[in-house]
């Protein structure tokens, strides 16, 4: 709100003062590690930035950080994080929800908050099981799991929250994951700077009711063939050495993983997050849809369009210039008047 | 429009209740609106009653399709849209089927003959055509070919006779504004600036309009017009507003009063959609509407601009306060301002979605889970929605609090004159952002403990985001008295949700008390009712008076909490009735919070309490009473003898 430069800050000035209460070993400390060590790089005011957050175990999110906050409603944080952001285009809205909130419960929500494009930046933590009710399936659990509500196997299909936010053509779509800090904060960073809804799919370690859930994907030995880095304007390559490649099928129109020395490296597709159609960021989104499959990691998309809250501001500012602005007593006698003497 | 006939001279009137009936797509509520404003400029005093179906186009010409509106005009103040109309304009056999039953005998009827053919007959379930089989002998029947006669009025305008047809609704119009000695100029300025981008509409609604005049003045249908004098209102300049109107002005004053941006997350609804119109109308006033994706999210994006430091309100009717539930829950915790605005309609479920209903009182007083205290304010007539707007708003900021407004269907399209207020002298609502710290720590830095309490109000710190130094969380979880962090404390649970209640129970003291109307002083019944059914009430009340009983009437405007002097109220009087649309709500507050055996008087028609209603529910209190200043066998109902009933 000052024009004054932004002061120096460290991570430990966007701490609270509030004792952090996940399990011991649970992936979110790391997220939390990850986005406390960001925020004094992004040039941004404490007093300007807003957390909010639905419920369920990441939505304590916002009681850790030192900026303004609200632990809301289940599955309601990306609506009344909208409300904030429309009606204060002037403050950094960060969203943060869970699987089963943004996904289940919120579902309704998180797709018109990506459709609208309203200028937020939705963290998803992704653990594929419900945490704080102790363990239940969650929308992102694979078919067959067993937990307490699913004795017999979950009969239920799981979302891909990557499809469903390309879906709902939501202009940033990035995935990453909690055991790569560097990786979490390049892409919190740029979910953070695209002007617009972004939306950041991290998985996350459940190590009490979904331990090792992504292990196959993201532990230190797996990591290398198992994920598949995104970087925009290079061919999309991963595996030692760049030996795979992901290539474009024209007959079936779907993504393969192929080993580069068989199809050539010009077979490679070239990774482009700014194509305004979104459909070759969901062919990517689907080359996995199970931990034993290589998964894509990074911005799948990033394109440019007019944020929600600017549009609606733009019209308020755009009629008060025409109309000149309001007047009270003349709204009064907008309609027909007669005066008694 | 001079008259030419050597004719009886209008006579008289002291008031007149016209009610005009067509199929949803005639233009009645059309009709009905220039009509009303032409009496609103002529002087008279009125209040109107639009009633139409839940479905956009019924088929045409059933009786699930009539669409009507009654609007009573007087020379006096008046208080209802009228218990049963004197006049009734029919467009089809339909409307006149579906009305005709509310017309006291002698009553006016004009009919649109062409409309009467075997098969609209069939379509309303008439067997006989009711003009031949007698069952309107008791009316004073007028058949005036209104379809043929606008298509011939419109032919010069070489418009096909079926656009032309579409005008006869402006016939009827000119006929009844003949009749009642209405204005003609300001319905025809209306026609050419609301339809100027049609000039064959306009000149096929004038010509229409002039020949139905004409046909009053000219022909000998009627015995005579009749004149109803201008009533005498107070100096000022007056509009005609409908409470979905005045409530919507309201809270664009109260954001300019209060100095906030008014931010409205809303979902369509029947009633309450207008509002969300209305307001998105309003952006040179900074407003943000948000038609959200659904009611819940409506509620939860004000919420959010409630952090924000709007002035926020999200509006809808009782299927949409189920679903917003949660988030008032969430706002009493965070002790935010929020204004839920809830147009009532015949429940439950889908109910009746455009019928009146007092029927949400009890769910927005408990409706929620916890102990979840909300202050609940009722305006009780159309225009008063713009004063309830404001202190809905007022309680709100002052109090960091969501609170109710309840209106329903027959406040929000219903319509009275109201004279405008000096917007200078509306209430400020002084919204007081915190901008400093409230609390050292231990190692004397400054901080804000976003739950430590005015003293007077108990209200929280309102500290928006943006404001340096004053960073802090909060959220749904139970907080620690002061500092608001995060507590499972069994001890200052139970202080919290005592102070969060103490803090609603506390607005009463700066209530206004509630004012009783009892002329007399020595009234035994009191007559206590709450939001629209005022007139009724009150009209009741003159009714009881004017055959020399005496009775008292007090309408609530807080209904929770209650001003603090009702509990005396109610004591002082012998027999207490509530009259409410709805099972016996209020009355149920009324009984626990007073123990007085209070008398509940319920309807649930859809449709407002008539006066007379009241009324013989009033007598009948009176007969029972030891020493009965009525004799046993009742009263007959005192009726206005001036008004052509
Ligand atoms: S239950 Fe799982 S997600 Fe929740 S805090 Fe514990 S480890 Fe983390």
């Amino acid at each position: 709100m000052t024009d004054t430069a932004v002061p120096v800050t460290s991570r430990k000035d966007w701490a609270s003062d509030q004792e952090v209460r996940w399990c011991p070993g649970c992936g979110d400390y790391s997220i939390l590690a990850a986005v406390q060590l960001l925020l004094p790089e992004l040039g941004v005011r404490r007093e300007n930035t807003v957390f909010v957050s639905g419920i369920g175990c990441a939505a304590r999110f916002p009681y850790y950080l030192s900026t303004y906050g609200m632990h809301s409603i289940h599955g309601r944080a990306p609506a009344i994080a909208t409300g904030l952001a429309v009606s204060r285009p002037d403050l950094d809205v960060w969203v943060v929800t869970g699987d089963g909130d943004a996904l289940s419960i919120g579902g309704n929500h998180l797709i018109h908050a990506l459709r609208r494009n309203v200028n937020l930046t939705i963290l998803l933590f992704n653990n594929q099981i419900y945490g704080l009710t102790k363990g239940q399936f969650s929308p992102t659990s694979e078919s067959g799991k067993v937990t307490k509500s699913t004795p017999f196997g979950s009969i239920d299909r799981p979302f891909n929250p990557l499809s469903l936010a390309l879906g709902a053509e939501a202009t940033f779509v990035a995935r990453t994951h909690d055991m790569d800090r560097k990786h979490m904060m390049a892409t919190f960073r740029r979910a953070h700077d695209h002007k617009g809804a972004a939306f950041v799919e991290v998985l996350q370690n459940c190590n009490v009711f979904n331990d090792g859930a992504f292990e196959g994907l993201t532990g230190r030995s797996q990591r290398e063939e198992a994920l598949i880095p995104l970087e925009h304007g290079q061919p999309i390559r991963f595996g030692h050495d760049g030996h795979l490649g992901v290539v474009l099928d024209g007959r079936t129109g779907s993504l393969t993983v192929a080993e580069v020395a068989e199809v050539g490296e010009d077979a490679v597709l070239v990774h482009d997050e700014t194509r305004d159609d979104p459909g070759l960021a969901f062919l990517l989104a689907r080359l996995s849809s199970s931990v034993d499959q290589p998964t894509p990691v990074g911005v799948l998309r990033a394109v440019e369009r007019p944020d929600y809250g600017s549009l609606v501001n733009g019209q308020v500012e755009e009629v008060t210039a025409r109309r000149g602005r309001g007047d009270l007593a003349a709204l009064l006698r907008s309609g027909t008047t007669w005066t008694v003497d | 429009m001079s008259s030419t006939a050597e004719r009886t001279p209008p006579r008289k009137l002291a008031g007149v209740v016209v009610r005009f009936a067509g199929d949803s797509g005639d233009g009645m509520q059309v009709t009905g609106d220039r009509f009303t404003t032409g009496s609103a400029l002529f002087g008279n005093d009125l209040a109107t009653f639009p009633s139409f179906p839940a479905e956009i186009r019924a088929p045409a010409g059933t009786l699930a399709g009539v669409s009507a509106f009654q609007v009573h005009i007087a020379d006096h103040d008046i208080l209802t849209p009228g218990d049963a109309p004197s006049v009734l304009v029919a467009m089809n056999p339909a409307a006149l089927r579906a009305n005709v039953a509310d017309l006291p005998v002698g009553g006016t009827v004009i009919l649109n003959a062409d409309a009467f053919d075997e098969r609209s007959l069939e379509k309303a379930g008439y067997e006989k055509d009711p003009r031949t089989d007698g069952s309107l002998s008791t009316y004073q029947v007028h058949e005036i070919p209104m379809t043929s006669l606008t298509i011939e009025a419109c032919k010069e305008t070489g418009a096909k006779p079926r656009d032309a047809e579409r005008s006869k609704n402006f016939f009827a119009l000119g006929l009844v504004s003949w009749l009642f000695g209405r204005p003609v100029e300001p319905t025809l300025a209306w026609i050419a600036e609301r339809y100027a981008k049609a000039p064959v509409v306009v000149a096929a609604n004038t010509l229409a309009f002039k020949a139905g005049y004409h046909l009053g003045e000219t022909t000998e249908l009627f015995e005579s017009a009749y004149e109803v004098p201008p009533s005498v209102l107070p100096p000022g300049t007056y509009t005609n507003v409908t409470g979905n109107t005045a409530l919507a002005w309201g809270l664009v004053a109260a954001a300019e009063r209060a100095g906030l941006p008014l931010f409205l997350g809303s979902y369509p609804i029947t009633p309450a959609s207008d509002l969300l119109h209305e307001l998105a109308r309003q952006k040179q006033f900074g407003v943000r509407t948000f038609q959200a994706e659904d009611e819940i999210s409506a509620a939860g994006a004000a919420l959010g601009a409630a952090f924000g430091g709007s002035l926020a309100v999200t509006t809808t009717s009782g299927p949409g306060v189920d679903l917003k539930a949660e988030t008032i829950g969430l706002a009493v915790s965070l002790e935010l301002p929020l204004l839920v605005i809830d147009v009532q309609r015949g429940g439950p479920s889908t109910g009746l979605p455009t019928k009146t209903e007092q029927s949400d009182l009890l769910h927005a007083m408990f409706g929620r889970h916890g102990e979840a205290p909300v202050p609940i304010v009722a305006p009780r007539t159309p225009a008063e929605c713009f004063d309830a707007a404001l202190e809905a708003a007022r309680l709100a900021v002052t109090y960091r609090t969501p609170v109710f407004v309840l209106t329903d269907a027959s406040l929000a399209n219903g319509a009275e004159p109201w004279r405008l207020p000096d917007v200078d002298r509306l209430p400020v609502i002084e919204a007081n952002l915190t901008t400093e710290p409230n609390h050292v720590r231990a190692d004397g830095t400054a901080e804000l403990w976003p739950y430590l309490r005015d003293a007077s109000t108990l209200a929280r710190p309102w500290a928006v985001p943006g404001t340096p130094g004053l960073e802090h969380r909060i959220g749904g979880l139970e907080k620690a008295d002061g500092s608001g962090n995060v507590s499972y404390d069994p001890v200052n649970h139970e202080r919290m949700v005592r102070l969060r209640a103490a803090k609603i129970a506390g607005i009463a003291s700066a209530l206004a008390p509630v004012e009783v109307d009892d002329p007399s002083g020595d009234a035994r019944v009191l007559v206590l009712g709450w939001g629209s059914t005022y007139g009724a009430l009150a009209g009741a009340a003159r009714r009881i008076r004017a055959g020399g009983l005496s009775v008292a009437h007090a309408q609530l405007l807080h209904l929770n909490p209650f001003p603090s002097n009702l509990g005396e109220v109610v004591r002082r009087y012998e027999r207490v009735l509530v009259p409410e649309t709805n099972l016996g709500q209020l009355v149920r507050l009324v009984r626990g919070d007073f123990l007085v055996d209070a008398v509940s008087l319920t309807k649930v028609q859809g449709t407002p309490f008539k006066v007379g209603e009241v009324e013989q529910a009033v007598l009948d209190l009176l007969a029972g009473l030891d020493d009965s200043p009525v004799p046993a066998a009742g009263v007959p109902p005192v009726v206005d003898p001036e008004e052509l009933q």
